[in-house]
């Protein structure tokens, strides 16, 4: 058995050398593989700070992933057509610069993310996860009949975004830069874990009451983890479209925002590295299981439900033998 | 806008807000006595739709093919409850989602598996096709009028069930202490079981109804399960009554909003642009209702707790 920090680095170090190798075997469809693993451990590393750290069981992640995507594709589809997104009151235009596209990505996703906290959190328990999961199904709804944007079709990006000095191009490249970004979401996400608001939303889902009498407000704090976790999950929308250079309305489907909780619950719940294992493990079992049975979401569905009725902890509790999390 | 196209876009709304009552009914009883969410209830319809189509397709009968939805949909559901959901009531929620979520992907693949990936067909009844004249003159399918009229019949029964049997009244003591009518010597496991058994039947009835005027296919019950959700969160959770109100406003709502919304918009915009606008803003109406519903009452309209 080892400590979870030894399996941390061991998870971080397989991160680096197996598209390291992949790209020295030639074998470019693996480093696409652990890109897209890589980019649903962004997005559920996001859901992460809500529901394991703030104790929110949203259902309607996808919306944000979905919201992330669309802010990729709505401003590359004006750039490859030289439109303008809009003339009044202000010009603008369509761009095809990663680091703009994250910007909007980030802001449009959490402007949604406050607006549906600020309506979810006036309920709980199993009022949000409904609540969650009907606001996800409205955004479906909405860009199915939203014509202008290809409705049920999506929209095709030609080409893939550029990145100031980066061939985004190169699958090696593309994925050094999702992998920085997921490091930098780590690490920001463990100083949070440890910083006062991160202990104060910890203390919230633990013991609201408690939160209250030391003179912060529970809702505020989950509010403000509901926010940081949509712009999350966002940013990784956007990443998720350029990978696929292609958004439609499935990224906004509920299907989307289950899976985005089966990755953090089969790596372990409020573990730092949870949405990372779970990813991966998914992938991995998309590809392999995928190849073997056409109905191989049956043997995902299996498993989960052993995992939720016989092992608490998910792989990493199971690997570390150590329950609890954060 | 006449007003007979106004009277039959009503009753398109009655009758897909009856049908969603039956799936709502089914879900807040499971959640009010129980305290479960369950994701699969949606899977329940399916298999109603689908056990509906092949007892039909086979004996050529619609009346066989309802009693084997609603006697597959029991069976499933009783058989879900004693392998899987017994174990969750004492779980929190984030676990009775995964759980049923997995069921789900068992369900569907395992339907797929069974029927092919392609949809089903079940044909409307002999004696309830064609339209009927109502009075005023408006000429409406009859299977419809039957849907609206079984609904509403459904309905007064789980009323009467739930107010004056002998079952009723456990489930409503289940509602509220589970414990003191364990005690009492209500055998309540038998009790839970034999709830997600009628809250499965009322699902897999739906889906076989509603089979009929569309395609019986894998995954048909999961949009549905949603609406069914937003009506039990404005109705209130674990409320009949609000189940009921709160099925008939989504579905006169979203009925109605999608044929006038794009004419309303008409009055003062191109056509073009008032169809895709109206279709888009239609298509969100029924949320912007519930988070109103939200903004004034965060328990529901009859709801009591969170």
């Amino acid at each position: 058995m080892i400590t979870e920090r030894h399996l941390n680095l061991l998870i971080l170090a397989g991160l680096i050398l197996v598209p390291l190798w992949a790209w020295a075997a030639d074998e470019p469809f693996t480093i696409t593989l652990a890109t897209r693993a890589v980019i649903f451990a962004l997005a559920a590393a996001g859901l992460n700070i809500a529901l394991g750290i703030g104790g929110l069981v949203s259902l309607g992640h996808a919306a944000f992933f979905g919201i992330g995507g669309y802010a990729m594709g709505i401003l590359a589809h004006h750039a490859q057509s030289y439109t303008a997104l809009s003339t009044w009151p202000f010009l603008i235009e369509g761009t095809k610069s990663m680091p703009v596209i994250w910007l909007v990505a980030i802001v449009t996703s959490a402007l949604a993310a406050l607006v549906i906290g600020l309506l979810s959190l006036r309920t709980a328990g199993v009022y949000f996860i409904m609540i969650t999961l009907a606001f996800g199904q409205m955004f479906y709804f909405f860009t199915i009949s939203w014509a202008a944007y290809g409705g049920e079709d999506g929209l095709s990006i030609y080409i893939r975004n550029d990145f100031p000095g980066l061939n985004t191009l190169d699958p090696i490249q593309f994925y050094g830069l999702c992998l920085a970004i997921l490091c930098a979401v780590l690490f920001a996400t463990a100083r949070l874990m440890r910083a006062p608001f991160g202990l104060a939303l910890n203390a919230a889902r633990q013991t609201p009451a408690r939160v209250e009498t030391v003179g912060l407000d529970p809702t505020r704090l989950k509010l403000a983890a509901f926010v940081i976790s949509g712009a999350i999950t966002g940013l990784a929308g956007a990443l998720f479209a350029d990978l696929n250079r292609f958004v439609s309305p499935t990224m906004f489907s509920w299907q989307m925002s289950g899976e985005l909780i089966v990755f953090i619950i089969i790596g372990g719940t409020g573990r730092l590295f949870g949405p990372v294992v779970g990813a991966a493990t998914f992938v991995m079992l998309e590809h392999w299981l995928g190849g073997l049975s056409e109905y191989w979401l049956i043997y995902l569905g299996g498993m989960l439900l052993a995992i939720v009725l016989f092992g608490r902890g998910g792989l990493i509790g199971l690997l570390t033998r150590r329950e609890g999390g954060a | 806008m006449t007003p007979l196209l106004l009277a039959e876009q009503i009753l398109n709304g009655l009758q897909f807000g009856v049908m969603l009552f039956l799936m709502a009914a089914g879900l807040t009883l499971i959640f009010g006595v129980m305290g479960l969410i369950n994701l699969a209830h949606g899977s329940l319809y399916m298999v109603g739709a689908f056990a509906a189509a092949a007892a039909a397709g086979a004996t050529g009968s619609f009346a066989l093919g309802l009693a084997a939805a609603l006697a597959a949909a029991a069976m499933a559901g009783a058989l879900v409850e004693i392998l899987v959901i017994r174990r969750l009531y004492a779980r929190d929620h984030l676990d009775q989602v995964l759980a049923t979520f997995a069921l789900i992907l068992i369900f569907s693949e395992g339907t797929r598996w069974l029927f092919g990936s392609f949809p089903l067909f079940l044909d409307v009844p002999g004696a309830l096709s064609g339209p009927v004249t109502l009075p005023g003159g408006i000429q409406y399918p009859l299977y419809r009028l039957a849907l609206i009229g079984i609904g509403l019949l459904v309905a007064a029964g789980l009323g009467l069930l739930i107010a004056r049997t002998r079952i009723g009244i456990q489930i409503r003591a289940g509602e509220n202490d589970r414990e003191m009518i364990a005690a009492l010597g209500v055998d309540i496991s038998r009790l839970y079981t034999l709830i997600f058994a009628l809250g499965a039947a009322l699902a897999g009835l739906a889906g076989a109804l509603v089979g009929a005027i569309q395609s019986v296919q894998v995954g048909m019950g999961e949009p549905v399960l949603i609406l069914a959700f937003v009506v039990i969160v404005i109705g209130g959770i674990g409320s009949i009554k609000g189940a009921f109100i709160g099925a008939l406003l989504v579905g006169l709502t979203d009925t109605l909003g999608g044929i006038f919304l794009p004419e309303l918009f008409k009055l003062f915009m191109e056509p073009a642009t008032a169809t895709s606008a109206g279709a888009s803003l239609a298509s969100m109406l029924i949320y912007i209702l519930m988070g109103a519903v939200l903004i004034f009452r965060p328990t529901g309209l009859f709801g009591s707790r969170a």
